[in-house]
Parts: C-alpha cells; structure tokens; sequence
C-alpha cells in the first residue's frame, strides 16, 4: 500500500525545547496507525504541525491523496490543509457549544460548498440545492455514528461521550483523505470505548480513509491498529506491529510498563 | 427563620445607605443665612426607602435562583413565548397583522414629534441589526461602530453639499463606504480578540470622529455641513411634515429589508461560519474555515448598514456634524444587542425599541428618567444576562427521510 502522508524529519522548536525531534512517519492508504507514547511526548505537537496550527521547524509533511493533489503542506495554513483533506479531532473537546449538533456537522461541509453572500442573500436555485445537500448529508454522518438522536440539541447539552463522537462526525464532513484523532477514547467509559473501537474501524472500512489516533488507552490501541509508532522526548522510538510494539523492550520500559508483557 | 436573616441583611444595608448619603442628603449648609440644616427626615426616607429595595432585590435574586434549579430540569422541552409565537401561525399572523396596521397607521394618528421618535429607534433597529452580524454572531467586540454611521453620514453630506447628489443616489454608495470602512478597520484586527480587539476598534471610532473634527478643509470641523438634502419623492421635494411621513415609511422597508437579508445571512453557509468563529476561533479553522475572509466578511455586512443609516440620518436631519458620532452611540448600539440578546433578530429589534424609546417616554419623570433608564439595565443584566431573547438556532425536521429530532426525545 502506498502511503497517504509522509512525514519527514520534522522538528519543532519551542525557544529552546524541541518538542518534535527529526520525525519519519509514513501513514499508508487505509491503515490505522496509533501514535503512543508518554505524557509530553509530543504527539499532540505533531498533531499541531500537520494541521498547520504550529510551522515545523525543520523537515517536511509530504501528502499523496488517493484523489491527487501530491506537495508538501507545510506552512499552509490550517483551513487549507482541511480543504486538502486532512481532518483533526481535538484532545480537549472543541465543539461550538452554542451550535445544534447538525449545524455542527454543518460547518465540516463548509470547505466542500461554495454559497457565498449574494447566494445566501438572494438564495438562487444552486444555493437552496446545495443548503439542501448539505442538511442531508450532514443528517447522515450523524446517523452513520449513531448520534442523530441528539440532532436539534445544543452541542454543549450533550453528554460526554456523544461530545467526542461529534467530534469525528464534524471531522467526517469534511471528506478527508487523513483522519486524525487526538486521544478519542478520553474520559470515556469501557463500554462507550467500546462503540468507538467499533465505529473507528467502520469509519475505516466504509470511508476508505487512514486513521492517525494518538491514544492512551491500550486495550483499544492493540485492538484497532494495523501499526503503532511509539514516540518519547519527541523522538520515534519503535514502529512496528501491535505484536512487535507489545513485545519491544524499549517501548516497555518508556511507556508500556512491565504488566504489558506478554 | 431565614426571612429573619433577610430582614437582617437589608437593615445593615439600609444602615449603610444612611450612613453613606449623610453627607449629601442630611446636611445642608445654608451660605446667605450661614446656618447648616439639619434635614433628618431626609434620613428617614432613605433608610426606609434602602430597607424596601434591598429587601426587594433580595426576594428576587432567591426566586430567579429556585426558577434556576427547577428549569434545568424541563429546559428541554420548554419553548420560550417568543420562540413559541413565531412558531405557531395561530399567534404569529394576528401578531404581524397587529403590528403591520399600528406601523401603517402611526403617522397619521400622532404628532410629527412622534414619528420622529419612531423612525429614529427604526434606525436604531437596523443599527443594531447590522453590529449584532458583528457582535452576536461573528462574536467581535466592536466599539467604534458608529465610525461607519459618521462615514455613511459624511458621504451623504459631502457629496451633496460638493455635487448636489441626491438621496436614492448615495444610498448605495454609503452602504459601500461602510462596508469599504469595515474591511478597511478588519485587516489591523486580524489578529486580535477579545478585549484587545475592542479597544482598537474603539480608537479606530475615535480617529474616524477626530479627523472629521480636525481636518476642517475636508469635513467643515466641528461646524459641520449643513442644509443637506431630504430624500426626494420620485424627483420632487417634499415638505418638513410629508418628509417626515415619508421618511418614516422608508425607515420602514429599509428595517424591514435589513430583517430579511439579516435572517437570510444568518442562517446560510457564511452566518454559520460566522457563529462558529465566535465559538471556537481554533476549531472553526481546522474545519476549514477561512478565519480572515470570515472575519472581514463579517466586519464588512456589519458596517454596510451603519454606512446605510449615515445616509439616512443625515437626510432626515439635514445636519451632521462630529459631535453626532461620540462614543456614547456606540455604546448606546451595543447596549441594544446586549440587552436583545446576541445574535437574536428578534430580540435585537426589541432592544431597540425598548433602549431608544424608553428614554423619550420617561421624560415625565424630568432627571429621574436616566437613573431609571440605568436601573432597568442594571436589573436586566443582573435577572436576564443572556438578553431578552437568548440564543436560538434554527432547527431542522427529519421526518420524511428518517425519524425526526422531535420524535426521539
């Protein structure tokens, strides 16, 4: 399989800590890849700088999309690297509160339509096809991940875990290419883990998109991977299978601890 | 047991008060019979007039705080009477008819004075429609709008005192100016949020008002342009009464225009856009977003109405000058989308009214009108901070493709 996205020796300086230091990381067409690693690590710094709220450094973030469109997004800003279809979800949630769930979803099929203000004014026939597209695409995400229950509520009025799920449902709208998930599992329940370690491999399957999750939850990093890549003081410092990952000695003693042994 | 803890407070606070105003209310020097009085009753009304007020105010706070716990509970499934009436057509249609034949029917049933007073909160309404685009919902505190408002008016002045335009021509090209001005202020704020943003847009005010007051080659200084022109009828000059019908009227449709484009925006891809900014600035970019054409999209639909209402106010006044365009109008503007309520269409046209009406009709009571006008401010922030009509967003009904949002609850 040939990757979606490739990372390359990328680094972040922050004055004098560096953050991210000399990164590789290949991402392939439709796999999910988890990206572990202590508290600090630097993975939600990577995270940063691939979706252009942080400029690398150093180093480079090469995309291949499967719909064309290959360069490096380095340095584009973060609106355009979405339109290019690389969608984050945020560690701490970063919903808009005072917004229905659907508009929510709403605002993920912003980058994909192109009303503008005489269209919103005047509301021509192209601009009430496309309000109209919108609406039911949008209704449909939320049904495919299960919270279209919640459709008119405010997204601050949701329950936590429904919050999450939004979340990927707003990220899902922007038709991505590149997912990429920071810690979705947090401060979930076992079994509302569950549903998500369900949801994100049919996300994978049903969307043909790559999935990049940064997660502490172990049972789901194991579960739902094709590969791992494991990062300490910004520095890869395994790859490998869920198998090759759980049995590394380096990984064991940076993060995995000793009970992970098989 | 706890009314007599209230009654407590309120004593220690009238206490307070007593003490607090002896000064002012209790003693008076006499200078020509170089006596001082000793004015005690003074004292008792104070502190009796405290007792009730803290009593009062006390009462209050604990009912809005018991409606608070036993709201939560229904929040859900209770539609406010505004939301309500606009729903349901049985309320809405008699309302507008209502509301359509008093607005038709007022200039011929009161005095000149009071359509003057009409038409000015009119244009307070479409003010504040057109910060509330700034403010409610693309959530950027602005306070110099009314820098749009004196480019509008200036527009309008120049142009006719230097070229004899008339009304109908310069409508458009104050709207332009404004919205020529917001995108001109929008690309230094780029970057800014919050508090910084609202003292640069509040200097950007005062440099707008300073240079018309200054630059007398230009704007005539603080003398102003007089004898500007009133808005023609189809050509032919009106008289100060028709004019002023007139004028009314077209206050009127523009208000009404304003409503349409505003709800149309509002709800549309860009108002969207708009609202999510205001939410999460982070977030709305890493969803693809475009932060800086949002944002001056935003500062531009805004000032396009204040640039309107410039026209407007200079035609119906037929006299502008920098002093119309202080601080305190847009203070008075903001105030009008605060207390209707951010983002709220409704709500803002209801604060305008209230805001700019209120003072006129509380001329009876001389001073006391402003102290009142404050209270009511005060008491509103204190009992209903979210505004008169708080967030609504528009909702949608599935029921023709899958079950509906209303079903499942």
């Amino acid at each position: 399989m040939k990757p979606v996205m490739e990372i390359k020796k990328l680094t972040v300086d922050f004055g004098g800590l560096r953050a991210v230091d000399h990164l590789d990381l290949d991402v392939k067409e439709r796999e999910i890849l988890a990206l572990i690693g202590p508290n600090g690590a630097g993975k939600t710094t990577l995270f940063n700088c691939i979706t252009g709220i942080y400029a690398p450094s150093e180093g480079s973030v090469f995309i291949s999309p499967p719909g064309g469109g290959t360069g490096t997004i380095n340095g584009l800003t973060p609106n355009i690297i979405t339109r290019k279809g690389i969608t984050r979800t945020f560690q701490n949630i970063r919903l808009f509160p005072n917004m229905t769930v659907l508009e929510n979803v709403m605002i993920g099929r912003h980058c994909r339509t192109r009303a503008r203000i005489a269209g919103a004014v005047f509301r021509g026939k192209a601009t009430e096809r496309e309000e109209k597209a919108t609406v039911e695409h949008s209704y449909h995400i939320l049904e495919k991940i299960g919270i279209s229950q919640y459709v008119n509520e405010f997204a601050g009025n949701l329950p936590y875990g429904a919050q999450r799920l939004l979340e990927i449902a707003r990220a899902l709208a922007t038709e991505p290419f590149l997912l990429l998930l920071d810690e979705p599992a947090a401060g979930m329940n076992p079994q509302e883990t569950g549903v998500l370690d369900a949801l994100i491999s049919k996300i994978r399957d049903e969307e043909n998109i790559a999935i990049l999750l940064i997660e502490h939850d172990m049972r789901l990093v194991m579960s739902i991977s094709d590969r791992i890549a494991v990062m300490d003081y910004g520095k890869k410092i395994a790859e490998g299978t869920p198998e090759e990952i759980r049995n590394n000695p380096v990984v064991i003693k940076a993060y995995l601890g000793e009970e992970f042994v098989a | 047991m706890r009314k007599l803890s209230e009654i407590k407070k309120s004593f220690l606070a009238s206490i307070w008060f007593m003490f607090l105003t002896f000064p002012i209310m209790v003693i008076r020097v006499n200078p020509i019979e170089k006596v001082v009085e000793w004015r005690w009753r003074n004292m008792v009304f104070v502190g009796v007039g405290s007792f009730i007020l803290s009593f009062v105010w006390r009462y209050m706070i604990r009912q809005k705080e018991s409606g608070l716990k036993k709201n939560r509970a229904d929040d859900r499934h209770k539609t406010p009477f505004i939301q309500r009436v606009r729903e349901e057509r049985r309320l809405f249609i008699p309302l507008i008819a209502v509301l359509s034949v008093l607005g038709v029917s007022f200039p011929f049933i009161f005095s000149a004075y009071q359509v003057n007073i009409m038409t000015t909160a009119l244009m307070y309404v479409v003010l504040g429609l057109g910060l509330n685009i700034v403010v409610g919902l693309a959530g950027l505190l602005d306070l110099g709008y009314v820098a749009f408002y004196a480019v509008g008016a200036y527009t309008y002045g120049l142009l006719n005192h230097h070229f004899g335009l008339g009304f109908w021509a310069v409508l458009p090209a104050g709207a332009f100016m404004g919205a020529l001005f917001g995108i001109l202020l929008g690309f230094p704020v780029l970057r800014l949020r919050g508090d910084y943003l609202a003292i640069v847009t509040l200097g950007f005010g005062e440099i707008i008002r300073l240079v018309l007051e200054n630059w007398n080659d230009f704007s005539f200084g603080p003398s102003g342009i007089a004898n500007i022109d009133r808005p023609s009828f189809f050509g032919a000059q009106l008289s100060l009464q028709n004019a002023t019908v007139y004028i009314y009227f077209l206050m009127i449709a523009i208000a009404l225009f304003t409503v349409f484009v505003v709800n149309r925006l509002q709800n549309s891809r860009i108002g969207r856009a708009w609202v999510a900014l205001r939410e999460d600035e982070i977030a709305c970019e890493a969803m693809g977003i475009d932060k800086t054409k949002t944002k001056l999209s935003a500062f531009a639909l805004g000032a396009t109405w204040a640039g309107m209402m410039g026209v407007l106010f200079a035609a119906k006044t037929t006299f502008i000058n920098p002093a119309s365009f202080t601080f305190l109008e847009s203070a008075i503007i903001l105030s009008i989308v605060v207390l209707g309520g951010m983002g709220s269409i409704t709500g803002v046209i209801i604060g305008a009214f209230v805001l700019i009406l209120l003072p006129e009709y509380l001329r009876a009571f001389s001073e006391y009108r402003m102290l009142l006008f404050g209270a009511i401010l005060v008491i509103m922030m204190v009992f209903r901070p979210q505004g008169i009509i708080s967030n609504v967003r528009r909702t949608y009904k599935f029921a023709g493709i899958n079950i509906s949002g209303e079903q499942s609850k």
